[in-house]
């Protein structure tokens, strides 16, 4: 009997991270839905629209109703793809976008200095950046195996892009990290807390850094923008050159799959923001450590809610700016990647690393 | 031992695309294979014939009345337009002058069709390069002129209203008093949509020096419309050789300055503005002028009144013999040309006497700015093609004909 109880106990550990990970793929999977609607209906908005209202109240069920119809579909695969590939380059994209989301810490745990996330690395943004660069294999991959000119196109361009982006993208994070001393993404969301002054994206526990740290805010946004291939950038699948890009040929649940994958990389790219700039889980106003020591659960509940409304206002400008812009060309984003943010973000790091040396930081 | 040379000759690493007829930058049918190097266009080549039906010979075989309606289905955008070369040529022939209020008829629909064509080719041209908005802003107002048409001639697209010696009926004053208040709302919703693209920078970036079209060009390819006015050349049909009452109403023909797709872009803007003031004008003077007859009263094109046909024989088989046979268009030929919204559509007509025309050439303006496509577009990226494609306003109803 002791012997089954102990047994039991060493299951537990494993036992309760499978059910973290359900819990995060369900709540993850649902939020998703509701993001695509918000999506199609802030869209729908600025272009005099009314969106999806016919499926559900207000087209509340359209993306189930979607979702539905993908997978009842056949599955093509054309003939001379690369049927192996074919078929894994969706699945990798997605199965990597849900990996992605097991550092993100969401709210603050009863305990003083945990939170609630699956897996608490200590290199979590290093994690984070070496997911988010695999993604683009899942491109790459499906363009290459479908075997026809506009997803081969478009899936060059992807890489190229991704690729460009990433190194900007990697500097920004280490503009970060220099300020909290920390890669654990726990520790950079508790460096922020008390009032949104001290957020990184505004950093008046530093104050001069905010002439830097702010532009970096941007810079990150637009890189994520980037990243995810929304517009302005979404030029792997522009639509009025290469129809849909490396996406071509897919149809039915590996399309899905994939659009499953941009939207969650969408997210998690909101996620990445939050955590970094935007103080993570801490609302703008401190609730006081009185408060904190008191209602623990409380305090929890209050921190998840403030970290889905950042998600969801980063979530509402990536739907904005869609509506609004524009698409850059081949040449003209690789010049802003290589020649502009680049540049600027490799001069933020040294400013804020000599910062860090010689005035010594405030956390 | 393998000849390596010969092989690289063979082996110049073109990477050739087949752009169309599905693709959704295609501006309808159109077909065009690209050689690329990398992103950048080598070599375009445009294949077209996919909506070929015939036109020019088919209007061989009906009688002049019954031709007109082809004249909608070539340049879908802006329908009327066509189908007032065709009138004027007919009335060339003929020799007949149409009633003052036909005229001021004609030439309001003319600008609601080349406001019509405008919307399409800024928002679609737009689209073209990635900004998916501004095209349900102009549709919207598209579709108010839609209205219009349908509220004149019955169908909001194949209209049928201009006839050989004026337009089929009278507009009632409800409909002239609608179209004055859009007159008044449209240049608002042109702001909104400029505020939107005009300045972007992004739209900049894609636009400006792409596409450039010089005097040469204009020369060599037989360019008309916006696509010489773009390159700072002040040339429309409606006032180097004015017809109908252009002559007398006040407009401003926009030019751009360095031919480039944003400057034909900002010249389609303006023109649309321009336009709503020579309707306004129209308005007004078809108030001020009271009403008149509308198809020249009297004459071979104009049907019997209903009431007439009751009581005279002769009026019955009048109607009878337009309607079946046709009116009769004296022996000669002429050349008559319009400012259509996508630059010079004539129509070259030889009539042998009967009730049917010998020959019909249409001066389709969208031709000769589609052959200079590889002229253009060579060294130019990819994302260009489609970029240039939009601002030459491609119709591919008047190319293929």
């Amino acid at each position: 009997m002791s012997n089954y109880v102990e047994s039991f106990g060493q299951l537990w550990g494993p036992l309760l991270v499978l059910g973290q990970i359900a819990l995060f793929t369900l709540v993850l999977l649902l939020s998703i839905a509701f993001l695509l609607l918000l999506d199609r209906k802030v869209w729908a908005g600025v272009m005099m629209r009314k969106g999806p209202n016919v499926v559900g109240p207000f087209g509340l069920l359209q993306s189930f109703a979607d979702f539905g119809k993908f997978l009842i579909k056949e599955i093509v695969i054309p003939a001379g793809a690369n049927k192996t590939v074919f078929i894994l380059a969706p699945i990798l994209t997605c199965t990597l976008a849900f990996a992605s989301w097991s550092a993100i810490p969401v709210a603050p745990g009863t305990t003083s200095g945990t939170s609630w996330v699956i897996s608490n690395l200590n290199v979590g943004i290093l994690y984070l950046f070496a997911i988010s660069s695999l993604g683009v294999y899942g491109i790459i991959m499906g363009g290459w195996a479908s075997n026809s000119k506009y997803p081969f196109l478009g899936a060059l361009r992807s890489a190229a892009q991704m690729v460009s982006y990433e190194v900007s993208i990697g500097f920004v994070i280490v503009t970060v990290i220099l300020q909290v001393g920390s890669m654990n993404l726990t520790d950079i969301v508790n460096n922020q807390d008390g009032g949104f002054w001290n957020w990184h994206a505004f950093s008046f526990q530093n104050f001069p850094l905010i002439i830097v740290m702010f532009p970096m805010f941007v810079i990150f946004f637009i890189s994520a923008l980037a990243e995810t291939n929304r517009p302005p950038f979404d030029l792997p699948e522009a639509e009025s050159e290469l129809v849909a890009g490396y996406q071509v040929e897919y149809g039915s649940t590996p399309y899905l799959l994939f659009m499953l994958g941009e939207y969650l990389n969408i997210v998690l790219m909101c996620a990445m923001m939050t955590i970094l700039f935007l103080g993570g889980w801490h609302g703008p106003i401190p609730l006081g450590e009185d408060f904190v020591r008191d209602h623990p659960f409380l305090n929890a509940f209050a921190g998840l809610f403030w970290f889905m409304f950042k998600i969801l206002f980063f979530f509402f400008l990536f739907a904005m700016v869609k509506a609004i812009v524009p698409r850059y060309r081949y040449d003209q984003l690789m010049r802003l990647g290589w020649k502009v943010f680049l540049p600027t973000s490799l001069a933020a790091v040294l400013i804020v690393a000599g910062y860090v040396v010689y005035m010594g930081v405030q956390s | 031992m393998a000849d390596t040379a010969h092989i690289s000759e063979i082996d110049d690493r073109k990477f050739t695309l087949n752009f169309g007829p599905q693709h959704p930058a295609a501006h309808g049918v159109l077909r065009m294979i690209l050689d690329l190097d990398g992103e950048v266009v080598t070599r375009v080549d445009s294949h077209i014939g996919l909506l070929h039906r015939g036109t020019e010979k088919l209007l061989e075989y009906k009688t002049f009345l019954q031709g007109m309606p082809y004249f909608d289905r070539l340049d879908y955008c802006s329908p009327m337009n066509q189908e007032h070369a065709w009138c004027l040529a007919i009335e060339k022939l003929l020799g007949v002058a149409i009633p003052r209020r036909a005229s001021l008829i004609r030439v309001l629909y003319s600008e609601i069709g080349r406001i019509m064509s405008h919307l399409l080719n800024v928002g679609t041209g737009v689209m073209d390069v990635g900004a998916l908005t501004p095209i349900t802003w102009c549709f919207e107002e598209r579709e108010k002129l839609c209205v219009f048409y349908e509220r004149a001639s019955g169908s909001r697209m194949h209209a049928a209203y201009f006839r050989p010696g004026g337009v089929h009926q009278d507009l009632p004053q409800p409909l002239l008093d609608d179209i004055a208040e859009w007159c008044d709302d449209f240049p608002k919703v042109l702001d909104q949509i400029e505020s939107l693209v005009t300045e972007n920078r992004i739209f900049k970036q894609r636009m400006v020096d792409i596409g450039v079209v010089d005097e040469k060009t204009i020369m060599d390819w037989g360019f008309s419309g916006v696509m010489v006015r773009g390159s700072g050349l002040a040339w429309d049909l409606r006032r180097a050789q004015p017809y109908e009452c252009y002559s007398e109403l006040d407009f401003k023909i926009p030019v751009g300055r360095n031919g480039d797709n944003y400057d034909r872009y900002v010249c389609r803007m303006d023109e649309m503005r321009e336009s709503t003031k020579i309707m306004q004008q129209c308005i007004e003077l078809l108030a001020k002028e009271g009403p008149g007859p509308v198809l020249v009263p009297g004459s071979k094109m104009a049907p019997p009144r209903r009431a007439e046909m009751k009581n005279s024989m002769e009026a019955l088989i009048h109607h009878f013999k337009l309607y079946t046979e046709g009116f009769h268009v004296p022996e000669g030929e002429t050349y008559a040309a319009i400012e259509a919204p996508k630059g010079e559509f004539g129509v070259y007509l030889v009539s042998d006497g009967t009730n049917r025309p010998y020959r019909a050439k249409i001066r389709a303006p969208g031709y000769p700015h589609l052959q200079a496509m590889d002229h253009l577009c060579k060294g130019h990226m990819l994302a260009d093609v489609s970029a240039v494609l939009g601002s030459l306003d491609i119709v591919f109803g008047e190319i293929d004909r």
